[in-house]
């Protein structure tokens, strides 16, 4: 019960920090701030290669490896997006950069 | 069963992503925060082949590698309009991946472990759900179905059925855990999605991502207690709770409450709207009138909506521009927090077309601006700048903070046609004596005001 009760720890506390950390966000980057944070749930990956790595029969690996390809695309698509997001707030300057190409 | 060296690393992993989204609130570090989780995640996935060992290696890579690869080409591909349908498909396949995962473990959980079957049951349901939700809100926003709500005699019973019944086989799958019935709630959940986001209206439909989002978040953290992975717990924890708090500041931007987006078009279809076009007289003008009035005005405010992006005349808008402030004009651009489809989505395109961040002015910092404006420029937009949110109690979009357009000495709208905005409603600006219309593609008339400014 002492591993269920430390599990149940870290989530009340990860929920609080989750609500901490983007209390103060502009509007402006309310859409990049959402593509980050499904960025991050990508990491269920993790959980993917873990059973996958478990399994025994083959349905099963299939499966897995299912859930491996969708997780991926949901981690490094969502970085790539964001990052293409954020590439264009550029401060002054910027543009300069992209004449001189 | 891992090493301390691999929680360690995993607590590492942890921290990059809360330190990520924290940098991901400002713009000045919002780059380097998205980079920051990114290695965060590289870095757990490494963790996990080193620490469990997994059989099925090369299977597994494979997988991945095209994943990676299937993840890239989308996301570069991307036209930056159609950005917000990517952000959904991207949410549902991982929502998918949670149920997968938990299905998987289903055989793994023993008898007495009661808590960690009802985080499986959980995972399996919401993951579900998550996955279809977001398979229809991509549907909505490609135009592959109809933007209108979706409603029919019957879905309310229908939906709340299929809740209690996800409910229900929740329970049995609590005491007996078996596959079969997992799939059975997979099926349950798949349904409810659907049925869920089939009457939101198209404008409401990011509010409806992001809370996916939250869900997703939620899975994954569930299946980290499954698992016994404390990074899915944390990392899923805090996308649930920044997801939820980031669906309620959508919504607050636009006057709603969640509820009253999911559901109300269910309840008396408060979101429906007419659509029909009304034919009060207008006035409409020429390229040229519309330039004398911008050449020779002080201080222009323009308005960026949904339909300069989908004309693609963001370039072409910021020539006008910086033809007017070459005449000595002060232009701003005021940016409605839902400008486009997405809380934040018009900042993006116009930072697309290399306008200078400090040139985007967000609503509360410029409302006060419009009385001293002598006009405004309203591209493509349309329910920002309606003043029935402020007049009008039984519009759908009343309360909804609007940019005060009306205050201004005179008021321009581009548009294609008198066809009403995404939320369905007349808008009493357009019959405004002092508003004039121009008629057409964004990008044509811009292009032609551009021209006629030169002259001017």
């Amino acid at each position: 019960m002492t591993e269920s009760l430390a599990l149940l720890t870290i989530f009340v506390l990860a929920a609080f920090v989750g609500v901490e950390v983007i209390s103060k966000v502009s509007a402006t980057l309310h859409t990049p701030l959402m593509s980050g944070a499904n960025a991050i749930h990508g990491v269920i990956l993790v959980g993917a290669i873990i059973v996958t790595g478990q399994a025994e029969s083959v349905p099963v690996v299939i499966v897995g490896l299912l859930a491996v390809v969708l997780a991926t695309v949901n981690m490094v698509g969502g970085f790539v997006v964001t990052d293409r997001m954020l590439e264009m707030f550029r401060g002054p300057g910027g543009r300069k950069k992209e004449l001189h190409k | 069963v891992i090493g301390t060296w691999a929680q360690i690393g995993y607590l590492v992993a942890a921290v990059c992503f809360i330190l990520a989204l924290k940098a991901l609130s400002s713009p000045k570090t919002a780059r380097t925060g998205n980079a920051l989780g990114a290695a965060g995640a590289v870095l757990a996935v490494i963790i996990t082949f080193v620490a469990y060992k997994p059989d099925n290696l090369v299977p597994i890579l494979i997988a991945l590698l095209i994943g990676t690869v299937g993840g890239v080409v989308g996301s570069r591909r991307v036209q930056m309009t159609h950005m917000p349908q990517l952000v959904a498909l991207f949410n549902g396949v991982g929502g998918g991946a949670a149920a997968l995962v938990a299905l998987m473990e289903l055989d793994h959980v023993q008898d007495g472990q009661t808590v960690a079957a009802i985080a499986t049951a959980f995972t399996i349901l919401v993951g579900a759900i998550s996955f279809s939700g977001s398979i229809v809100t991509f549907a909505k926003l490609q135009e592959l179905m109809t933007t209108r709500p979706i409603t029919f005699p019957g879905l309310p019973v229908l939906f709340v059925a299929g809740l209690l019944g996800g409910v229900a086989v929740s329970v049995w799958l609590v005491s007996e855990p078996r596959v079969l019935v997992g799939v059975l709630l997979c099926l349950l959940g798949l349904a409810v999605g659907v049925m869920l986001v089939l009457p939101v209206g198209g404008a409401d439909v990011p509010i409806v991502i992001s809370l996916l989002n939250a869900f997703t978040g939620l899975t994954v953290a569930a299946g980290g207690y499954v698992l016994g992975n404390t990074l899915l717990l944390v990392a899923g924890t805090l996308v649930g709770a920044a997801g939820t708090l980031l669906t309620k500041l959508m919504a607050d931007a636009m006057g709603r409450s969640v509820f009253n987006i999911l559901f109300g078009a269910v309840r008396g279809g408060s979101t429906l709207g007419g659509g029909t076009a009304s034919d009060r007289p207008v006035i409409s003008g020429s390229a040229e009138d519309v330039a004398i009035l911008l050449g020779y005005a002080q201080r222009v405010i323009i308005v960026p909506g949904y339909g300069l992006a989908v004309a693609q005349a963001q370039h072409t808008l910021r020539d006008l521009v910086e033809e007017l402030q070459g005449r000595g004009v002060k232009v701003d651009y005021a940016i409605h927090p839902v400008a486009g489809r997405m809380p934040g989505h018009m900042n993006v395109l116009l930072a697309e077309a290399q306008v200078p961040y400090e040139q985007l002015r967000e609503m509360d910092e410029i409302n006060g601006d419009f009385k001293q404006a002598d006009v405004v420029l309203v591209v493509g937009a349309n329910d920002v700048v309606n003043p029935a949110a402020r007049t009008t109690p039984s519009a759908p979009i009343y309360g909804m903070p609007i940019l005060n357009a009306d205050e201004a000495q005179r008021v321009i709208f581009l548009k294609r046609s008198m066809r009403p905005g995404f939320a369905g409603i007349e808008n009493e600006l357009l019959y405004d004596p002092r508003t004039t219309l121009l008629f057409g593609d964004a990008r044509e008339s811009l292009a032609k005001l551009l021209a006629s400014v030169k002259t001017v």
